[in-house]
């Protein structure tokens, strides 16, 4: 059924559409964070849809919010550029560890991007 | 098992045209801006309680229910480590406190007796009827129990548990094991496949192996499988080699593992080969559907509830989602983390979806540690993503722990399958 061209080209315009949907925070394409800021609030940072799905996998093992409770270490209070590195570096290898690298091959470097910017955006939204 | 988007799916886009009709594939009621924002969640154990206290989070101005009859959750995860006295019931129950009282979760200790999805409502035992805007539903497994001739509900609770659901029916195989002379005979019974937690029947014969070393050394453990190969296989065997020689013995299908019947007054299996006597016998039944995804006409052919994997919305019941063990969810494992990664996808889709919007593309993980002793640790992990195809597993990532790992590495292991087991817990129930 799925073989069928119609019927995948369809699948396909989804995929598109999903995929699109979540790229940014208000709708157009860029970096993946904008801001914005309420009268008499603080500024605060707001995710995009995608890069929140990325990073909720995450939470999993690192905890909510990236705070891990255990062993494992926390997210939390890191940089996105903290983060960014550290993600390429488990993807590449270059970093040892026990099953980051497996799970950091599954992504692009975008979406490691995305991940790191969605907890460096926690990170300053909780200070 | 990969599912993919149904034809009727695919039809309904084509019909509408594509732009601006992706809502077609996502319920009926979201066109605009809902007014209304009422969910109510089925089941309270890793998908439901994920999926209930990531609405909440995401969208406080939705009003989030959960049913759960139990007052006190145990999980599945780590009940094999209570079995193996590493750890006791308490280190692996659960409460919904902070559910209740930090995320504003309505929680309702009852049980769904009937969703009916042209009013959606749901009834509860108590008589109460609940209205709902989407219905999550993540009821876990159910077993066939009659898929072996002479097991029942009632001999699983008396004579030959299963221990495959946490709570007494653990308490009850763990005091048998307490109870079993020394140079007593083990037997394990894992189903065929799909099931609940690939690893967990070969975690228990770990874990029962290192009670019975320490405590009974005379003892054996025989895992009679109807399948060909399992999960973490090489792993789990140059484990059973290293940790416990010659007490643990795994037959496949082909060398007799099938059992065909089980009797409880003598307390034996008969598989092709013959019969088999033992002091201890876990039968862990074939596996479907929770009973309430067949009530509400969720599952197909397969006994599973077949979704649309952006949102787990349910392809046959529209603004019902199905996460979890539950669902057909393309190449994911049935596990709590899992269930987990699928609560939150839906409730970052049901999120959207309220606001009138287009949900994000998902992003599914899963990793299952299992513990072979106590300093002895596994995993297979895996990132799973949306394609044509369904939910797949990028090749390029994921996998098992290296079969050379040494014994540093078999330790981190171990401690990150705790340190794993703390976190989930956190993010779904704290």
């Amino acid at each position: 059924m799925a073989g069928k061209p119609g019927i995948r080209l369809t699948a396909f315009a989804l995929l598109l559409m999903v995929f699109a949907a979540g790229s940014s925070a208000q709708g157009g394409v860029g970096s993946g964070v904008s801001t914005q800021a309420k009268k008499g609030e603080a500024r605060r940072v707001e995710s995009s849809p995608r890069g929140q799905i990325l990073a909720l996998s995450c939470t999993s093992c690192h905890g909510t919010d990236g705070k891990s409770v255990g062993i494992i270490p926390s997210i939390s209070g890191r940089s996105a550029d903290y983060l960014e590195t550290a993600l390429k570096a488990f993807k590449s290898g270059a970093r040892y560890s026990t099953v980051m690298s497996r799970h950091a091959k599954g992504y692009s470097d975008s979406e490691l991007r995305l991940i790191a910017e969605y907890f460096g955006t926690v990170s300053h939204n909780n200070k | 098992m990969s599912h993919k988007l149904t034809r009727r799916d695919f039809n309904k886009l084509l019909l509408t045209g594509v732009a601006g009709s992706a809502f077609s594939l996502f319920g009926t009621s979201n066109t605009a801006f809902a007014s209304s924002k009422r969910v109510v969640v089925i089941g309270g154990g890793f998908g439901g309680a994920a999926a209930a206290k990531y609405l909440r989070k995401l969208d406080p101005s939705i009003s989030v229910t959960l049913v759960e009859p139990k007052a006190v959750f145990y999980t599945c995860p780590l009940s094999n480590w209570v079995l193996g006295g590493l750890k006791t019931m308490e280190d692996i129950a659960h409460t919904y406190t902070v559910l209740k009282n930090k995320y504003k979760v309505n929680v309702i200790a009852d049980v769904v007796t009937d969703v009916d999805v042209t009013r959606s409502t749901v009834k509860l035992k108590g008589g109460q009827i609940l209205g709902f805007d989407r219905l999550i539903v993540s009821p876990g497994i159910d077993f066939k129990w009659d898929s072996v001739a002479g097991y029942s509900e009632s001999v699983a609770n008396s004579k030959m548990p299963h221990a495959y659901q946490a709570g007494p029916q653990t308490i009850l195989l763990h005091k048998q094991l307490q109870a079993m002379r020394d140079g007593g005979k083990v037997l394990i019974c894992p189903p065929g496949n799909p099931f609940r937690c690939p690893p967990g029947p070969y975690e228990r014969a770990s874990l029962i192996a290192g009670y019975l070393k320490e405590h009974k050394p005379k003892s054996k453990i025989i895992i009679l499988d109807p399948k060909e190969k399992f999960s973490k296989q090489a792993l789990f065997k140059k484990g059973w080699d290293r940790l416990y020689p010659g007490m643990i013995e795994w037959r496949s299908g082909a060398m007799g593992g099938k059992v065909t019947k089980v009797d409880a007054a003598t307390m034996s299996v008969t598989t092709e080969f013959g019969v088999e006597n033992a002091d201890v016998i876990n039968f862990i039944p074939a596996q479907k559907a929770g009973k309430i995804a067949f009530d509400a006409g969720l599952t197909d052919a397969t006994g599973w509830c077949p979704v649309n994997p952006v949102s787990f919305e349910s392809t046959i019941h529209p603004g019902i989602h199905v996460i979890g063990d539950s669902s057909i969810a393309g190449a994911m494992p049935k596990s709590g983390f899992a269930a987990s990664s699928q609560g939150k996808v839906a409730a970052a889709a049901i999120v959207r979806l309220f606001q009138g919007k287009v949900p994000a593309a998902p992003s599914l993980v899963n990793t299952c540690y299992s513990l072979l002793a106590r300093n002895y640790g596994i995993s297979v992990a895996g990132v799973y993503k949306l394609t044509v195809e369904g939910i797949v597993e990028i090749k390029e990532a994921g996998g098992l722990t290296p079969l050379d790992a040494d014994d540093d590495q078999l330790k981190e292991e171990a401690l990150f399958a705790l340190g794993w087991y703390k976190n989930i817990s956190m993010d779904t129930w704290g």
